[in-house]
């Protein structure tokens, strides 16, 4: 043996860096069981499924189960709930936390009953001895039975033994959502509540000059003016009285401005950047390379695009005796307490942050600035909370952006139409500018304030997840590849991240590039990517969505309409998912069917994964079609609805999903697998419709014109 | 200024700007938090209410010029302590990601069904034109809209 290893052993998930049963679950003397997680709910029904997790594991129902709001005052801390990573993460810890509390249970169980372990069987809390004679969780536990760490040494059930894990139990937080009753942060009501607004510069940079704040002041139920640097916010007694006081602040206020946006909204503006180049992958045979007959070039690009929620960013927040109390949709309540401890100069523990739920979120998105607004203009309301709600152009305008993108692809084919060569090289900025830097702070209001913060330096996520190269090592097997990364540090507009990051564009980019090659040599998409693929997973959802679809060899369309395949394993280490689309064009693109199949290995719940995989599909067919944001030299000009339109009801395809499920594999992170197929599925359905290679996001009229012509 | 608005068949009366939008005192003077806001300018249908049996954008309506009208709100359409049958369907069908849109949308859907009980699901996509989901819960809601219908014609 060497050297002992002092460093604690590596725990499950998020268990390693919150070691304590007790901060996890606790069983409760009244028969429930209070769960802990430090994930959020952002709409994709985590808390249903981790509900189902621990659920299964202690042998309790679902009932039982009362999930805590995260909130940092007694929360783990698991960071942010992000990148598909909550079942990896969360789930992982709460799976082994309670499989151990189980564990103790038992032994006490047995000890009480004069038995041994094997002799006993619970169910729904109650462990029952083979020879008679039974004790419940409720009576037997006492506070310290979790007060201690986790070993990790417990096994979760193995999945034949599973009944509350893999089904489709309904969400938790539903019936509420449609019932009417206040369950966003959106519809916190307090006592003595009053109402902020913030009046953003009108571009990125601009600098408030002259500004009346008497006139201000004077308007009915105004109850402070914060002005701080470029930073203007109004609090009144009344919401409509604040909305009118932003609107006579906008009216009245000067600004200084700059031109410093890109020259145009085509994402080629990236290619004539500074960037920071690195080789992520790289593949050498001489041999097969020499083999090339014939070579393809092509550039494909992804322009700005919004989260665009529907619930403009909100929050509430108090402050009282030099202490704040923050209620806020944030996807990281630790991370973003970080930031605001650094803006408001308190230490940590003198703010508390509180996760409400909020509308749907598709990564980084106005919430932690919300949060700071509502800070700021509480500290000149103090023990009356403040509540914040963005307006429709505070979102469309300030939101963090999913960054530009340009790739370029080049790859060889030998005689036979196999790919021998393939290079890849793309061009964006950072997808992440999330709160909770070391150096920096990553809120808008503090970079406005008189004494401004700087925003933390950009930094890509690393690979195998990766940011901007997310999903950028193509999955198929060629004898040479080279993959290079050009990371843009210059931030023109505000961006972070947008679900799946890089993935969609370089999916986009691969699998379009993939139907062309398969084009070249006379192949049939489907086969010409199972020609190039090994991993039989991979295989597995090509075949099943081929099959679902009906799926013909070398099926051309007929000139009005067609069907075009995607595919991806997201982050290369993630969910599975094969996407086919049936498109018909008229005077714009209609998509009006589309299949997918999904491997996300053990599944927790099919039906929560299936509306996921639905709604990522939606949203990637709305990408597809018709979004890009608009901007000029000085300012974001997608303010409304009218400026930046997604897909309606109107236009939505009848999907169905399939899900394979693998009860003896690791759950993988599902949430935003469907992305990257669909964006290119849609671009390949075109091709095979009217011969028109798409290459640049979105699919609009004029493009599907120019690329005919 | 003292507005008398009779909303979920129960009179109220206001202290507020006339001009303020029916929104803003639906949610904060009557604490009825169901209709959201989600444009303020009648884009997305995130407020959406039932005004004399028409769906009406709440944000878009001053509160004075609902006087004297019967506002329906997503509070006031459960009966004798049940659900909506729209409102089972939502759960039954689990028809919504983060939810936020959806009652809006039941509301629109309501006052379609009212009108017209066998509408089709082109009147139903139609009708649900100026109600944006984001989370692309779109199929599911539809589903949700004509298993309720089926369900109040029987
Ligand atoms: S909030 Fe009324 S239509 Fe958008
Ligand atoms: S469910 Fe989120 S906007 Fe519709």
């Amino acid at each position: 043996m060497s050297t002992a290893d002092t460093s604690p052993r590596k725990l499950p998930g998020s268990l390693n860096a919150n070691r304590q049963l007790d901060r996890w679950l606790r069983i409760n003397r009244d028969g429930t069981v209070s769960v802990f997680p430090g994930k959020v709910e952002i709409g994709q029904g985590i808390l249903t499924a981790l509900s189902q997790i621990v659920a299964e594991e202690l042998d309790v129902a679902m009932g039982r189960i009362r999930l805590s709001p995260t909130d940092t005052s007694y929360s783990p801390d698991e960071g942010m709930t992000s990148g598909s990573q909550s079942i990896t993460d969360g789930g992982a810890a709460l799976r082994y936390a309670a499989a151990e509390a189980r564990d103790l249970l038992m032994q006490r169980a047995a000890a009480q009953l004069g038995v041994s372990l094997e002799q006993l069987s619970v169910t729904d809390g109650t462990v029952t001895a083979r020879s008679g004679g039974s004790v419940s969780y409720w009576d037997i536990v006492t506070d310290d039975l979790l007060a201690r760490e986790a070993t990790g040494d417990v096994p979760p059930k193995p999945a034949a033994q599973h009944s509350v894990i893999g089904a489709a139990v309904p969400r938790r937080d539903i019936p509420a959502k449609v019932g009417g009753v206040p369950s966003y942060v959106h519809d916190l009501d307090l006592p003595g509540m009053l109402h902020g607004r913030v009046a953003r510069p009108p571009s990125y940079g601009a600098k408030l000059g002259a500004l009346d704040e008497a006139d201000v002041r004077a308007m009915p139920g105004v109850v402070a003016l914060v002005r701080d640097g470029s930073f203007v916010g109004v609090v009144a007694e009344r919401e409509d009285q604040a909305i009118r006081a932003l609107q006579r602040i906008k009216r009245i206020a000067r600004w200084e401005e700059q031109a410093n946006l890109p020259e145009s909204t085509d994402p080629r503006f990236l290619l004539k950047e500074t960037s920071e180049d690195e080789v992520i992958s790289e593949k050498r045979d001489e041999a097969a390379a020499g083999r090339a007959a014939k070579t393809l070039e092509a550039e494909y690009t992804r322009p700005y695009t919004a989260h665009a929620t529907i619930g403009p960013s909100c929050a509430m927040a108090s402050f009282d005796k030099g202490r704040y109390t923050i209620w806020t949709h944030s996807q990281g309540v630790y991370p973003l307490r970080h930031d605001l401890s650094k803006v408001l100069a308190v230490k940590p523990d003198q703010i508390t942050v509180i996760h409400c739920d909020g509308a749907g979120c598709y990564g980084h998105n106005g919430a932690d600035d919300a949060a700071l607004d509502a800070a700021l203009l509480a500290r000149a309301a103090p023990g009356r909370p403040v509540r914040v709600q963005w307006m429709r152009e505070d979102e469309f305008t300030w939101e963090p952006y999913g960054p530009a993108m340009v790739v370029r692809l080049k790859a060889a084919l030998d005689a036979n139409g196999n790919i021998v060569d393939w290079a890849e090289e793309l061009w964006s900025n950072s997808h992440s500018t999330r709160p909770g830097a070391q150096k920096g702070v990553n809120l808008i209001a503090a970079w406005h304030l008189a004494q401004p913060h700087e925003p933390s330096p950009p930094r890509n996520p690393p690979l195998p997840g990766g940011g901007s190269h997310r999903n950028a090592i193509p999955i198929y097997e060629f004898p040479n590849q080279r993959v290079t990364n050009h990371l843009i540090k210059r931030m023109p507009l505000r961006v972070s991240a947008l679900r799946a990051l890089g993935a969609t564009a370089n999916i986009f980019a691969i699998e379009s590039f993939m139907d062309e090659l398969a084009a070249a040599a006379g192949a049939d998409p489907v086969e010409f990517r199972l020609r190039h693929l090994k991993d039989p997973r991979a295989r597995a959802v090509i075949e099943t969505v081929a099959a679902k679809a009906g799926w013909k060899k070398g099926e051309k369309g007929d000139g009005s309409r067609g069907r075009g395949i995607g595919f991806a394993r997201y982050k290369n280490g993630a969910c599975y998912v094969a996407v086919i689309v049936e498109v018909e064009i008229g005077n714009e693109i209609g998509v009006k069917r589309a299949w997918a199949a999904i491997d996300a290995g053990l599944v927790i719940n099919p039906d929560g994964l299936i509306n996921q995989t639905e709604g990522g599909l939606i949203q990637s067919v709305s990408w597809a079609l018709k979004e890009a944001v608009q901007f000029d030299r000085e300012r974001v000009l997608t303010q409304t609805w009218d400026d930046y339109p997604i897909l309606t009801f109107e236009e939505i395809p009848q999907i169905e999903v399939t899900v394979i499920n693998q009860p003896d594999l690791p759950p993988l992170g599902a949430g935003e697998g469907a992305q990257g197929p669909t964006v290119s599925a849609v671009a390949n359905a075109v091709f095979n419709a009217i011969g028109a290679r798409l290459r640049d996001l979105p699919f609009t009229r004029d493009r599907v014109v120019a690329a005919l012509t | 200024m003292a507005i008398t608005l009779t909303v979920n068949g129960k009179k109220h009366e206001v202290a507020a700007d006339p001009e303020t939008p029916l929104l803003y005192v639906l949610r904060n003077d009557l604490k009825l938090k169901g209709a959201r806001y989600g444009c303020g300018l009648g884009q997305c249908g995130a407020c959406t209410v039932i005004i004399d049996g028409k769906a009406v954008q709440s944000c878009d309506v001053p509160a004075s010029a609902a006087t004297g009208k019967a506002i329906t709100t997503i509070e006031g359409i459960a009966r004798n302590g049940k659900l909506h049958p729209l409102q089972e369907a939502f759960i039954s069908e689990q028809a919504a990601q983060c939810g936020y849109c959806a009652t809006g949308i039941i509301m629109a859907a309501k006052a379609l069904l009212d009108a017209n009980p066998k509408a089709t699901e082109g009147e139903i996509r139609t009708a649900l034109k100026g109600n944006l989901c984001r989370c692309g819960t779109h199929q599911r809601i539809l589903h949700a809209i004509q298993r309720a219908a089926k369900e109040l014609r029987q």
